[in-house]
């Protein structure tokens, strides 16, 4: 872990809270799943949480993001309240999106989240159009897309790269490398060296280690000041490792990667207890205000829970609400 | 009135609505200094800048996308994809991603953008630069799609769809792109959902779609010298679509032909046809017909083209037959 001291004190707090607030509403989903409760299928962000937050710690609420089919972590990454994002996951109508896009299309347009995609790397280009619409409005405004190694094999997102390159848009690609495309390692599915594939467009790139908060946050912020500056677009690739399944009914994995290899990721590697020793060792943070920190959060995410289940399905009138957006 | 071509007309409709608006923008292949292969857009980078004439690489679904990003954060993109066969390219982008977004967001992201495209065969141009697909992103709740049949729809239905606040998909015959109309000088917008009755007739209704109106119009004078009134009706917008329109007619002549240059089957014929004979079945006095591309693929050979498509003899014909009754009996 880095002893550099780029941040204060609340950031580090806020970016403990906010991975554990992902870790905590992520196994609340999983419970609600087993029970029953959630309808459809959910893809856990368990052990990528330093990606989004570390990401997100570096950008202003007017900044964009896409998101993925795993796409819990960084909507909350962003901002959003956990009421209406499980509102969303079980259908009600206080969800985001009034219960019509589910785990796979939660969005959060307030705080700049333009939604999860079930369409690997399906959103490339809106990423890449919102950074275009940042440097043609010129606010200032910049757009990460985040996506997995799955995508790499979508040839929109290199059409989009090439693009994003040629006409300098403040975009950052943002490769979350958790190994797995669904049950195929990406060593079966990338040729190559993965870098190379965004430097073809003389896009630079980077690699950090996904699991640690601040050297994300770190490359992230620099990336994002610059393409703030019009020195973009950049590409991170993320090393990271999903703690679950490639959806929640992903239980036998054996057959795709060992028991030892998640073991060793979790043990070794689990972003957020690692982020606490560092946080204890540094005098950032005492274990009691770290265990406080917990309960709140995970009363948070009861509360949450507690509040979506009581809520309100949609009325059947909405059915066929929202296929056309009225006229302003 | 004066007359300007389709092409003028949907030259005129952007660069008026590119004044008004400074959020337009338009990406595409060679929309910029070349103006399009069709030399449509000639003369609106040097107004407009390159900034909002944008050349784009030659991948569809990147610039298409990025549009769909684009207009979801505060643009109103204008996509000219340069051959409605592309489309095929662009599915995700406008089926998956466009015409969804407002909808999956529970009516929080919108997506107001346009793309222009072409249809139509007959230009030699062979199987894949021929094919008139609208059925395919009609059949796609969220997305609007018009039809223009002449230089005025053009020019009225291009500017509606700029200010219109979801995806909507243009699609121009690409034959028609030289051909004259009258056109007002003063502005004007034509309402999408509007259909134009083009002539009134009291004995069979030929509704048709884009540069069919054409075949109808003339397959009615051939019906005219017979003494068979048609009524022609022109849809304009396939969605929304003027269903009353339709109806109405059908119900006051009680004949009903509809003819699109999309393929017969599984398409824009059958969708209004069925509407027609669900809705104005107890008027009908004769079976609702249907003249559509053959379901082939457009061949090269202009020996061959010419045989798939409708054409004015083939549709007097068809309503030739519903006076006589013939299709009553028909196997």
């Amino acid at each position: 872990m880095k002893t550099k001291l780029q941040h204060n004190a609340d950031a580090y707090m806020r970016m403990y809270r906010q991975m554990l607030r992902i870790r905590v509403f992520e196994e609340n989903a999983h419970q609600l799943y087993l029970s029953a409760k959630m309808p459809g299928l959910t893809h856990l962000y368990i052990g990528q949480e330093a990606v989004a937050v570390g990401i997100c710690e570096a950008l202003e609420v007017s900044d964009r993001i896409t998101s993925t089919h795993r796409g819990h972590g960084h909507c909350v990454a962003k901002g959003a309240d956990f009421k209406r994002m499980f509102c969303e996951l079980l259908g009600k109508a206080e969800g985001f999106c009034r219960g019509k896009g589910g785990s796979m299309h939660i969005a959060d347009q307030k705080n700049g989240n333009l939604g999860a995609n079930a369409i690997v790397g399906g959103s490339a280009g809106i990423a890449t159009g919102a950074a275009f619409s940042a440097k043609r409005l010129g606010k200032g405004g910049v757009a990460v897309c985040f996506f997995g190694d799955g995508a790499l094999g979508q040839g929109l997102l290199y059409e989009c790269m090439n693009i994003a390159a040629l006409w300098k848009l403040p975009v950052i690609y943002a490769c979350e490398n958790n190994y797995y495309g669904e049950y195929t390692h990406v060593s079966e599915m990338a040729s190559g060296d993965l870098l190379a594939r965004a430097e073809a467009f003389g896009i630079e790139t980077r690699t950090v280690d996904g699991q640690n908060v601040l050297e994300v946050n770190e490359a992230a912020e620099g990336f994002v000041a610059r393409a703030r500056a019009g020195q973009g677009p950049f590409f991170l690739l993320l090393d990271t490792y999903r703690f679950h399944g490639h959806h929640v009914g992903d239980i036998s994995r054996e057959y795709y990667r060992s028991k030892e290899e998640e073991e060793r990721w979790k043990s070794e590697r689990d972003p957020i207890s690692n982020f606490g020793k560092w946080m204890k060792r540094e005098k950032i943070a005492s274990g009691k205000e770290l265990v406080k920190v917990e309960g709140e959060v995970r009363r948070e995410a009861e509360d949450a829970v507690e509040f979506a289940l009581a809520a309100s399905y949609p009325g059947k009138e909405e059915v066929a609400m929202h296929v056309f957006a009225e006229a302003a | 009135m004066r007359e300007i071509t389709l092409s003028q007309a949907v030259n005129e409709a952007i660069s008026e609505e590119m004044r008004r608006d400074p959020t337009i923008v338009v990406m595409g292949e060679d929309v910029a200094e070349a103006g399009t292969p069709f030399k449509i857009l000639s003369g609106l980078v040097e107004e407009f800048g390159s900034d909002r004439v944008v050349d784009t690489p030659i991948s569809e679904p990147g610039f298409t996308g990025i549009a769909v990003g684009a207009a979801m954060t505060g643009l109103r993109p204008i996509v000219d994809l340069m051959f409605g066969d592309f489309l095929f390219l662009i599915m995700d982008q406008l089926c998956n991603q466009a015409a969804k977004t407002h909808y999956m967001s529970g009516g929080k992201l919108k997506v107001p953008m346009v793309v222009r495209t072409n249809m139509g065969a007959t230009r030699r141009s062979a199987a894949q630069h021929s094919q008139s697909l609208h059925a395919l992103v009609a059949h796609i709740p969220g997305l609007k799609v018009a039809m223009p049949a002449t230089a005025y729809e053009a020019k009225g239905l291009l500017k509606t769809a700029i200010r219109d606040e979801n995806p909507v998909v243009i699609f121009e015959d690409k034959l028609s792109y030289q051909e004259k109309a009258q056109v007002p000088e003063e502005e004007y917008l034509l309402p999408l959902g509007v259909a134009s009755v083009r002539r009134e007739g009291r004995d069979v209704t030929l509704v048709g779609t884009s540069s069919m109106i054409h075949v109808a119009l003339d397959a009615a004078k051939l019906l005219e010298a017979e003494g068979i009134s048609a009524e022609v009706i022109d849809p304009r917008t396939i969605v929304p679509l003027d269903e009353e329109t339709i109806l109405a007619s059908a119900r006051k002549t009680s004949r009903a032909i509809v003819i699109d240059e999309g393929h017969r089957n599984y398409g824009v014929t059958a969708e209004i046809a069925a509407r027609i004979a669900e809705k104005a079945f107890y008027w009908l006095d004769a079976p609702v017909q249907r003249f559509g591309a053959m379901d082939v693929p457009v061949p090269f050979s202009p020996a061959l083209e010419d045989l798939t498509v409708p054409t004015p003899e083939a549709v007097a014909e068809g309503a030739r037959r519903a006076m006589r009754g013939e299709l009553i009996h028909a196997a």
